[in-house]
């Protein structure tokens, strides 16, 4: 199947994929679950209503891309991809212990996943590399990008969008996690990113921001996206943790799991709840 | 009869070599080897200076120019590989190497991508631009990286060869080139992947060289010939994988090694020679480069002789080295 036609509920699934994002660090003990349940509709929009995939055929030249930059933010991709049927869901048990597929940070010999990151900054001009490259064929696919704000302090994601408004890359959708929380604190009190939709608008990109835990918000962005010339930022406003009442909105939750079985309960009832 | 003052680069020695321009030997095997449409150049505001603007003249759909942002070439290099385009980016060895260091690791060499990375300017022979823009420690970081093969041709000739076999190959591939033309070595086509050259054989002693330095080497074993010394000199091209056959073939047969390189004495073709010969077959090795310091503004010659990187250098690396015991 390819992407676009699947009729589970989003909300569903999304609260699944949380449900993993949670288990998942909770069993590696180590993992980053607040920067993956703030991305978790964005993800789950893309992988089940969007990108034109096919999980039979990950490799298949004219797919859609995409690149996770924010590397470090696995847990919901993972669980996502094997939601998807690219690879066996128990190998999410493995996340992050030795001799398994699925590594801490994104890497590309995992089924359906396009291009490894983690250092930040990187994915971004890796992101105008596949852009480009469809430029160059004149083929139609597109390249989605999650980075984060955080991951924005790096200069190189400015390099990257000198040169994709440049490049007019236009088949360039680029998500912003604006979740507001970096590994050391509050993104403003650590290093102030102010006004990124007026920055990026000023680089030469197409640039709005929406709700990012809104399907309907960014199913609109995406529609929007589509009847834009050049590359678009679409800056999704998200809470970090979202969904786990003690993880919402805590910088200490941005790369460490939950600490016990009860927090892990607890965790999941939120889920639940949502 | 060749005299000791015949050593140095200057006054006269270099102006009576026969030199050629290894950036233009790039440039033109990047034109040739372009008729492949999956040939994409990258370039980071240095291509009238690498040469690469040769290519954006017969090629200008497949080459874009970046600007000044080193870093974003290499990812975007990476992204471009990944759709099968066959990559290669230039910049001065500086900035492709040191500057870009984190995404030529990650982006590049973690990620296994098909990118290749032709830099010039490296060493003392930038020349006046001096220090900030002498990369003496490029061998070092990239021989460091795992996937990365690492090249360094010994002149233009070899530097065709070479990009063409970059070309025929899957990356990452890093290939360090010279601003200045570099006396010719070769009169007919002899790199081999892996392999070390042998330039002239001996039994005194082994000059392993690479670049500028194999060509000095050379001169400096016809002047020890007369001095009865009788040095066997291996052009290692190819420094990753190094051929570690041919080094303790050397090691087992002649005893002592020099080694001869445009580099700092720290991680590079020293380190890795005296890497093997200490593993395996323990000889006396002794590294010519330049010793833990940078560089200065000049010009080439003049540097290469102030540093000693020159026959003069590898002469008296040698007679030293006769006089140890092994």
């Amino acid at each position: 199947m390819q992407g676009s036609a699947r009729s589970e509920n989003l909300e569903e699934i999304a609260k699944e994929v949380r449900k993993s994002i949670v288990k998942m660090t909770f069993e590696a003990k180590s993992g980053h679950p607040g920067g993956s349940l703030s991305a978790t509709e964005i993800l789950t929009y893309l992988y089940f209503r969007e990108l034109n995939i096919d999980p039979a055929n990950p490799n298949w030249p004219d797919r859609d891309r995409f690149v996770l930059s924010k590397g470090h933010s696995t847990p919901v991709l993972y669980s996502i991809l094997a939601m998807r049927g690219f690879f066996d869901p128990n190998l999410l048990h493995g996340f992050r212990k030795i001799n398994s597929l699925l590594q801490g940070h994104v890497v590309n010999h995992i089924p359906g996943v396009d291009i490894t990151a983690g250092s930040l900054g990187q994915g971004l001009s890796n992101a105008v590399g596949l852009a480009l490259a469809a430029k160059i064929d004149k083929k139609s696919y597109r390249v989605f990008t999650l980075i984060g704000d955080g991951e924005s302090d790096e200069g190189s994601i400015w390099e990257a969008a000198l040169s994709a408004a440049h490049l007019k890359l236009s088949n360039l959708i680029v998500f912003l996690d604006r979740n507001m929380i970096q590994l050391d604190g509050f993104t403003e009190e650590i290093l102030t990113l102010g006004d990124l939709e007026g920055k990026f608008r000023s680089f030469g990109w197409a640039a709005i921001t929406i709700d990012g835990h809104s399907f309907a918000e960014i199913r609109r962005a995406i529609e929007w996206a589509k009847n834009e010339e050049g590359p678009k930022m679409i800056i999704a406003r998200t809470i970090k943790g979202k969904g786990v009442k003690f993880m919402e909105n805590n910088p200490e939750y941005h790369g460490k799991p939950v600490p016990n079985e009860e927090k892990l309960n607890e965790a999941l009832k939120d889920i639940e709840g949502m | 009869m060749m005299m000791s003052n015949e050593l140095n680069w200057l006054p006269d020695l270099i102006n009576k070599l026969d030199k050629k321009s290894v950036r233009e030997a790039y440039g033109n095997t990047l034109v040739s080897v372009g008729a492949d449409k999956s040939v994409v150049v990258l370039d980071a505001d240095l291509s009238t200076s690498t040469h690469t603007s040769m290519f954006q003249k017969k090629y200008p759909e497949r080459f874009f120019n970046v600007g000044i942002s080193e870093n974003n070439m290499m990812g975007v290099a990476s992204g471009l590989s990944w759709t099968g385009k066959k990559v290669f980016v230039s910049s001065f060895a500086i900035f492709a190497t040191g500057r870009a260091y984190d995404f030529v690791r990650q982006s590049v060499c973690y990620a296994d991508s098909d990118v290749r990375i032709v830099a010039t300017h490296a060493g003392l022979t930038v020349g006046e631009d001096g220090a900030t823009h002498q990369m003496l420690e490029d061998i070092g970081l990239m021989t460091g990286l795992p996937r990365m093969r690492v090249f360094v041709p010994a002149d233009a000739l070899e530097t065709e060869e070479i990009v063409r076999y970059v070309y025929e190959n899957r990356g990452p591939f890093y290939v360090r080139l010279s601003r200045e033309k570099v006396p010719v070595v070769h009169d007919s086509e002899s790199f081999r992947f892996g392999r070390a050259e042998t330039i002239t054989d001996g039994d005194d002693l082994t000059i392993i060289a690479t670049g500028i330095l194999v060509s000095a080497a050379k001169i400096a074993t016809s002047y020890l010939k007369q001095k009865g010394i009788s040095a066997r000199v291996l052009n290692m091209a190819t420094i990753k994988p190094i051929d570690s056959d041919s080094i303790l073939k050397a090691a087992r047969e002649t005893g002592r090694i020099l080694t001869a390189e445009e580099h700092s004495i720290y991680n590079g073709l020293g380190s890795r020679v005296s890497e093997v010969v200490t593993e395996s077959y323990p000889v006396l090795v002794r590294r010519l480069g330049v010793n833990d310091t940078f560089g200065e503004s000049g010009k080439s010659w003049e540097l290469m002789d102030k540093y000693g990187l020159n026959p003069m250098g590898i002469v008296n690396k040698v007679e030293e080295m006769m006089k140890v015991t092994v």
